[in-house]
């Protein structure tokens, strides 16, 4: 129950859910909503795992897992984009065929053993900061730097770039941009692709980083829909999904701390000794993320804005309004 | 004449999406080095080759086509519904309680009641995303997953807690699962096989639903709010409160599917620690079966069977030809995928022959929108 130790595992844990966040946040902001985020992480899990066997390298493992997930992420922009079907049953069907064809090819798998991993390291100096360095800077996974380096970079490109400009307004206003003369059409299915290389990021990271290996479906345990309503509670904002993140990861490691001693805060730990009211705790991370949603929702609400305007919505060229 | 051809060739299209998601399949199959052939031959003589694997068929069938009903009445009523399995579990879990604890009444008042249980298990259990859709504005596909999630862990709670089977209790294996329900208090059996009168059940339900959807106020309301919330509003339809009626509902029928699936199979509620270590992820493929069926009630029917012939007949390829089962969840998805694709054909064609029809006679078409699967999803 070491406050530090905690906090360390909630950015490493939390990483995961900061690269899918990112990813939909992406998709979200060109006007695609993509529910299929835990499909295409477990693709990525299982694609990291097995290309790390055969290859012995991490990050041969790491770019396959981009580009597998990424390549699934395309069979929703066809069906949403040019078929213009409905993004919410598109969504969910991929969330089967990922989980399906994962769960198919990575048959075995969990008994291959150990592989190479990626590496972890501390930052020198940056990792001599009280409080923050070791929480922050020491023996994290060189997917948690790439977290903290890209998250600024997502946020300066979205808000302060002419393509971050355009990304804003195919999400808002798409007939706008396309009198401009850029494809609507072309910008989504790209930011899709982003979309579903991140969710293989985030799937690379369990299981190449936070929690090594590959267990089906609990590899993720329902990660990916996580993300997808930290979207929401993130208003989506590269930066609010950091600390949302962090914050989810922090909890999951609260969770299995608090089982652990027999007394607590000065009474017999009814966790410790009662094992099955652990299922309890277990309910927490998926329950506040129904509060976090109601957050996010009434600031939305009050603030007026939330939403991309044209989320969920396909595009037809000379359609009046959106 | 041409109207009905034209009818039937929209009627053919899921077929036809069923026939590419099995050719995509095959790819897969051919890519794990398995004849699909040989594969597919196993997967009908597991689901249809014999009246056991037929009856197994159905009783595989029965929650999807359960959950399903409630899916047509949410979808209907624009609003999604994934919490399927949660509600599953909830309400199974509350008719268990009362098929273990209300003994001292007739058979068929406590199964009766054990049913009531179920649905209102459900009921609530969707209920709550319910008003928090339409009081909180809390988006329902993530609230509803939130709460199958929940529901997985309170499951656990009580399987291996307070309502853990007394001899499991005392053994050393503690496998999570409660006491048996007694013989009296079981659903009964159809046939000399495993189906039982929840099949039925099911089926008299889907009629029931098509009636309330189409031939009551209330369906009618649910319906148009589905279509056009700001219409009813200013109609009068107080759309909050469909909104949560028609979550509700749907999660009540998912209750009912997760009672069945106790008093008519399992005697007993048990599980491997997952959702579907219970439910057999009868909640998802439901929705699978529903938007197959066009979230018409009765087209449900035949659509739970196909899919339970899938999830039946890929335990015999699963045996015969070492391929995972989890190859049907890849397959439930594609068909969905072509299902949402064909859509676009029939709505193209819908269009094509709507201005056909206005150049034949100049009159002006009114505006009423053919409900599409995909819209009503939307």
């Amino acid at each position: 129950m070491d406050p530090i130790i905690i906090l360390q595992a909630g950015v490493a844990t939390g990483t995961v859910l900061l690269f899918a966040t990112i990813g939909e946040i992406f998709a979200e902001r060109s006007g695609v909503m993509n529910l299929g985020v835990e499909g295409m992480m477990l693709m990525g899990a299982m694609t990291a795992f097995s290309t790390t066997i055969a290859t012995g390298n991490p990050w041969l493992g790491v770019l396959a897992a981009m580009l597998a997930a990424g390549l699934i992420s395309q069979v929703h922009a066809f069906i949403t984009i040019t078929l213009q079907a409905d993004q919410v049953v598109s969504g969910l069907a991929l969330t089967f065929l990922g989980t399906g064809i994962s769960l198919v090819l990575g048959e075995g798998l969990s008994k291959a053993g150990t592989v190479s991993l990626l590496p972890n390291f501390s930052i020198p100096l940056l990792s001599q900061i009280p409080f923050l360095g070791p929480i922050l800077f020491t023996k994290q996974s060189v997917m948690v730097y790439i977290g903290y380096l890209f998250t600024p970079l997502t946020w300066y490109f979205i808000n302060h770039t002419r393509p971050g400009l355009n990304l804003r307004s195919v999400g808002e206003y798409p007939s706008a941009v396309d009198s401009l003369g850029i494809s609507v059409f072309r910008l989504r299915y790209f930011y899709v692709f982003i979309g579903g290389m991140l969710a293989g990021l985030a799937g690379a990271t369990i299981s190449l980083a936070v929690s090594p290996g590959w267990f089906s479906e609990l590899t993720t345990a329902g990660q990916g829909w996580i993300a997808v309503g930290l979207v929401i509670f993130a208003q989506w904002d590269p930066v609010r999904a950091m600390f949302g993140s962090y914050a989810f990861g922090a909890l999951r490691r609260l969770i299995l701390d608090i089982q652990g001693p027999t007394i607590l805060f000065g009474f017999n730990n009814p966790f410790y000794y009662n094992p099955y009211w652990g299922f309890f705790l277990q309910m927490l991370p998926y329950a506040f993320t129904v509060i976090v949603l109601v957050i996010g929702s009434r600031e939305a609400m009050r603030k007026r804005l939330g939403a991309p305007a044209a989320l969920g919505n396909p595009y037809i060229r000379g359609e009046r309004g959106k | 004449m041409r109207s009905r051809l034209n009818s039937l060739i929209d009627a053919l299209l899921p077929v036809l999406a069923t026939l590419a998601a099995l050719f995509v399949g095959a790819v897969m199959l051919l890519i794990l080095k398995v004849n699909p052939i040989v594969a597919y031959a196993a997967l009908w003589d597991g689901a249809f080759g014999s009246t056991n694997a037929l009856a197994e068929t159905l009783v595989k069938a029965t929650p999807l086509l359960l959950v399903g009903l409630g899916i047509c009445i949410s979808f209907r009523g624009d609003v999604i519904n994934i919490g399927g399995e949660g509600q599953m579990i909830i309400g199974a879990v509350l008719a268990t309680w009362v098929g273990l604890n209300f003994t001292g009444l007739p058979g068929w008042l406590t199964i009766l009641l054990s049913m009531f249980a179920g649905f209102l298990g459900g009921a609530i259990w969707g209920g709550i995303p319910g008003v928090l859709k339409a009081y909180f504005r809390v988006n329902e596909i993530l609230s509803t997953v939130m709460m199958n999630a929940i529901a997985v862990q309170f499951m656990n709670f009580l399987l291996r807690g307070p309502m853990i089977d007394p001899a499991q209790a005392q053994a050393a294996s503690q496998i999570p699962q409660t006491a048996r329900l007694e013989e009296i208090f079981r659903l009964p059996r159809l046939a000399p096989t495993r189906l039982h009168l929840g099949a039925l059940i099911a089926v008299i339900l889907a009629v029931l639903v098509y009636i309330l959807l189409w031939r009551t106020t209330l369906g009618y309301r649910i319906r148009a709010v589905g279509q056009n919330p700001h219409a009813s509003r200013y109609a009068g339809i107080k759309v909050p409160r469909y909104m949560v009626l028609a979550l509700l509902l749907s999660g009540a029928f998912a209750g009912l599917a997760g009672a069945i699936q106790v008093f008519g199979v399992n005697y007993r509620m048990i599980t491997d620690g997952s959702a579907s270590g219970f439910t057999g992820s009868a909640g998802f493929n439901g929705i699978v079966a529903a938007l197959f069926g066009g979230l018409h009630p009765i087209l449900t029917i035949p659509a739970s069977i196909l899919f339970g012939a899938l999830l039946v007949g890929a335990n015999k390829m699963q045996r015969v030809v070492q391929v995972p089962s989890a190859l049907i969840t890849a397959l439930n998805g594609l068909v969905v995928v072509f299902v949402v694709s064909s859509e676009i054909i029939r709505r193209r064609r819908q269009r094509r022959r709507e201005a056909v029809a206005k150049r034949d006679d100049e009159t002006p078409l009114t505006g009423n929108k053919p409900i599409s699967q995909a819209e009503a999803g939307s």
